[in-house]
């Protein structure tokens, strides 16, 4: 090919028209592309990596652009491989509760197409208008998770565009099976860094009739994470148990979300009521519901998990670790998994380091982790975004099976993949 | 062999005598798992006690590039635990500590050799559970469960293994020992946990499985349901899920099939049926108790004539002893058969049994059906003589060919089972080459010299030195219109 008007012509021709230079806009975390392309079919985004594959391109893969500023900035970008025209809901087996889409379609759309048939995917959109695609490449997971489990407990079977623009499937459609190796879990919250998914299959579950919330306020983290615990431990079955505290050291609430049959639902919770104790009543959805912190002048997201007694000691290292750095953080997330997510202020990028140094260094007490998921390019610049990472050498492995000329996504993940 | 016998004192020196076995007559007890009809007797037996046994097992045999097979308590079913004659056979059935009960945080932390039911005895009395229970649990381990990815009747509701398992300490087929996992969710990186569940001992060996513990229910529900025939348990199966319940379990039998449980285990299941279903709900009572009832109406309306509701634990038990005891008590009505496990969309289990019930009748070769029904996991069971010539290999056929329906339906060829031996040569029915290739792609990253467990999952090994890129050098254009190719 001969220079970059070959290479957009080629391009054009693989996506069916639809490629174009790369603008302004196209900048993954200030890092310019030259060329945008967006396939419409699995064969299409496949004629697409195999121009990349030939020309040497490194590839990051869009869909709706509400998560790119998440996982460190590309070492380098040629071209955007925009998913949106994979839009298609392919199949859905109502009577089996399965559904395979495209990687463009956004979660809520495919919420709209199910809930017709009072089914669901079990994954609650925590970043409003991310598409499937984003879903898988992240693994983000809001409430639902501790009943329903992780996007990576519900993804069945992949079809992906590997590096050199072999197309390969794996899984499957049917909810039971354990042939070859599940490298749908494998893709899962790979950031794009070993393949292009094009088309996912999933379990779903039906929506049940009722719901009901419960909440409970409690003044600091020792409160939050009895309340927790009880809930957790509790017979009445909570689908989610969430906790928000606007402010580190200030008073915590943890609501509880049951679902089931409406007779089954005003009993338990009742029962949730019962058991989070004093003060705790049935409202309606919080307005901070399966949201991550933000705030206008909290353009920092920090994830940091923990084994289930360490919920409280978490929160209270987010305290020290904030009051240490000079900063303050507001928290949410799943108490009930042991997941949380922090929002600190952007504007100190010394302070943040200083913060994720801090609880980094602390998070080993309750067997967590601790990431940046986004940031202000000052702020990842200063900050080591991932931390330490068991077992990143058979990572490093994989990666160079999957993709050895780091075509995709280079630089996104973990250690430098 | 030579290489044989002095990686065997080099054992003995590093572990030993006690743990290494060359006597033949010793490494005879060796030579099959679950899946008899495969024997192979293996080169050499280590006992291993611990980590650092499995891990010395293991650099000995990359250095001198012997094959290694891991063997938790030998019940696998697809020959995932075969060993290999030139190789090592490491046993992990004497690591079988339970080394924390957390009931607070809702994780154990187990040896691979622990038994399956032992880890729910050890929490039962805080309460807890550990939800994965394949029929076999009173003797399977949880390094073979991790291996196989094992399901059982309640994964329906609650999902397999690798939902339930939440770290390993991993000997890598280097000897290299990683942790992987843990008790927190989301460890930074691949899901690398997610790919060693079920890759069915190709990867390396677990010597240490973090499991999630499930709050016990507090109710249980179970009702047995007799039916004229398959047809109308499939439609009151289909309009459970379709009313929005997902029971704790749903399995079918057909009528052979409690034929051989009523032989075996006098079950007393209702007389006459074509078929029985068994439905269990759990949860909070005041669901269990809405849902139970919506259950029973749903099972008359299909045409169920007899309906029993389990008055207590130990009539529940009975209900199960029938299902539990299914695939040995076809022994009593046919002196050889084949376990079959296939998966199709649940949707299409009247169409699938209909088909095998032709298959059956075409072939004289007698089919008894029992599966997970609310999954489309089928155990077709194959029955045979193989004292009359021929039998053996038209029950083979007839086996393979309720495979090709359930691939026919978008199915799997194996549910819980796994590939190992006995399916590897079907994998290229399920998976183009393309697709077998993308998943060697993680095998040549974990075990480049092809040693964890040889010649299981995969019909053909990857040479790791090639390079990946079959496309590349062809003008990328040439193939850019050709969708039908893919």
């Amino acid at each position: 090919m001969t220079g970059p008007a070959g290479v957009l012509d080629a391009l054009r021709q693989a996506a069916g028209g639809h490629a174009e230079q790369a603008g302004d806009g196209d900048a993954v975390d200030r890092v310019p592309a030259r060329f945008v392309a967006a396939p419409g079919s699995t064969a299409e985004a496949a004629a697409v990596v195999r121009i990349a594959a030939a020309e040497g391109l490194a590839v990051v893969a869009r869909g709706a652009g509400t998560k790119l500023g998440w996982g460190t900035p590309p070492r380098r970008l040629d071209l955007i491989v925009d998913t949106r025209r994979l839009d298609r809901i392919v199949e859905h087996a109502a009577g089996d509760l399965v559904v395979i889409a495209q990687a463009g379609v956004p979660l809520a759309a495919l919420g709209e197409r199910l809930a017709g048939d009072r089914q669901r995917l079990a994954v609650d959109e925590v970043v409003p208008g991310t598409t499937i695609g984003g879903m898988l490449g992240t693994g983000v997971t809001g409430p639902r998770r501790l009943q329903a489990g992780a996007v990576r407990d519900l993804v069945l079977g992949v079809t992906m565009v590997r590096a050199d623009g072999v197309v390969a499937k794996a899984g499957g459609k049917v909810v039971k099976n354990v042939a070859g190796y599940d490298l749908a879990k494998l893709v899962t919250g790979a950031y794009g860094t070993l393949g292009l998914v094009t088309e996912a299959a999933f379990r779903l579950h039906p929506v049940p009739p009722a719901a009901a919330y419960v909440s409970v306020r409690v003044p600091d983290a020792a409160g939050a994470y009895q309340a927790v615990q009880q809930a957790l431990h509790a017979q009445f079955v909570p689908a989610a148990i969430e906790l928000d505290r606007p402010e580190a050291g200030g008073p915590v609430e943890v609501a509880v979300l049951v679902e089931g049959t409406e007779a089954g639902v005003a009993a338990r919770a009742e029962q949730a009521v019962g058991t989070l104790g004093d003060g705790a009543a049935r409202i309606d959805r919080p307005d901070w519901w399966g949201a991550l912190p933000a705030g206008s002048d909290r353009s920092v997201l920090v994830k940091a998990t923990t084994e289930l007694t360490g919920t409280g000691r978490l929160l209270e290292g987010i305290d020290r670790a904030a009051a240490a750095a000079g900063t303050t953080a507001a928290v949410r997330g799943s108490g009930g998994v042991g997941v949380l997510h922090a929002a600190l202020p952007g504007t100190d990028p010394a302070a943040v380091a200083a913060f994720v140094k801090a609880l980094r260094d602390a998070a080993p007490a309750w067997q967590g982790s601790v990431v940046v998921l986004a940031a202000p390019p000052p702020v990842r610049s200063e900050v080591d975004s991932w931390g330490p990472v068991s077992g990143l050498d058979l990572m490093r492995r994989v990666k160079e099976q999957f993709d050895p000329d780091a075509l995709l996504a280079p630089g996104r993940f973990v250690g430098g993949i | 062999m030579a290489g044989l016998s002095e990686l065997a004192s080099r054992l003995r020196a590093e572990l030993g005598a006690a743990k290494v076995i060359d006597d033949r007559q010793e490494l005879r007890t060796y030579e099959c798992d679950g899946l008899a009809h495969y024997k192979v007797v293996p080169g050499l037996v280590v006992l291993a006690e611990t980590t650092a046994d499995v891990a010395a097992v293991v650099r000995a045999c990359n250095d001198a590039g012997v094959p290694f097979v891991a063997r938790g308590s030998g019940t696998g079913l697809s020959g995932g635990a075969l060993p290999h004659a030139d190789g090592v056979l490491v046993v992990t059935s004497r690591m079988r500590t339970i080394l924390d009960v957390d009931r607070d945080g809702q994780r154990a932390v187990v040896e691979p050799g622990v038994i399956n039911l032992h880890v729910t005895r050890a929490a039962a009395p805080s309460g807890y559970y550990y939800a994965p229970d394949p029929s076999s649990q009173q003797v399977c381990s949880i390094g073979g469960n991790v291996a196989e990815n094992s399901g059982g009747a309640h994964c329906l509701k609650y999902g397999f293994t690798t939902n339930h398992v939440l770290g390993v300490e991993f000997v890598e087929p280097s000897g290299e020992v990683v942790e992987i996992g843990g008790k927190a969710p989301d460890a930074p990186g691949y899901d690398l946990l997610g790919t060693i569940v079920g890759s069915e001992g190709t990867l390396g060996i677990a010597t240490r499985v973090t499991v999630r513990l499930t709050r016990a229910p507090e109710s249980v529900r179970t009702l047995l349901a007799g039916f004229d025939g398959t047809d109308a348990a499939g439609q009151a199966v289909s309009a459970i899920i379709g009313a929005g319940v997902i029971p704790a379990a749903v399995e079918m039998m057909d009528a052979l099939a409690i034929e051989a449980a009523e032989a075996a285990v006098h079950c007393g299941y209702p007389d006459g049926a074509g078929a029985v279903l068994i439905v269990e709900l759990d949860g909070p009572a005041s669901e269990v108790d809405a849902q139970f009832a919506q259950v029973r109406e749903l099972c008359e309306k299909a045409g169920a004539f007899e309906i029993r509701i389990a008055a207590d634990d130990t009539e529940r038990a009975l209900f199960w002893k029938g299902r539990k005891s299914a695939f040995a008590a076809v022994g009593r009505i046919s002196p050889d058969y084949i376990v079959q496990d296939g998966v199709i969309p649940r949707t299409a289990l009247p169409e699938v049994l209909r088909a095998i019930a032709d298959l059956s009748s075409e072939s004289g070769v007698r089919v008894a059906n029992v599966f997970h029904a609310g999954d489309g996991n089928l155990h077709p069971l194959v029955l045979f003589d193989d004292a009359v010539p021929g039998q053996a290999e038209r029950a083979e056929e007839v086996s393979g060919a309720i495979l090709d329906l359930c691939l026919e339906h978008g199915g799997s060829i194996t549910g819980e089972h796994g590939v190992g031996s006995d399916k590897a040569k079907h994998m290229p029915r399920m998976f183009t080459a393309d697709d077998l290739d993308t998943m060697q792609l993680v095998r040549c990253a974990f075990d480049p010299d092809g040693l964890s467990n040889p010649g299981k999952v995969f019909p053909t090994p990857r040479l790791c030195g090639e390079v990946p890129g079959r496309h590349r050098g062809a003008h990328p254009l040439v193939e850019a219109g050709l969708a039908e190719q893919f």
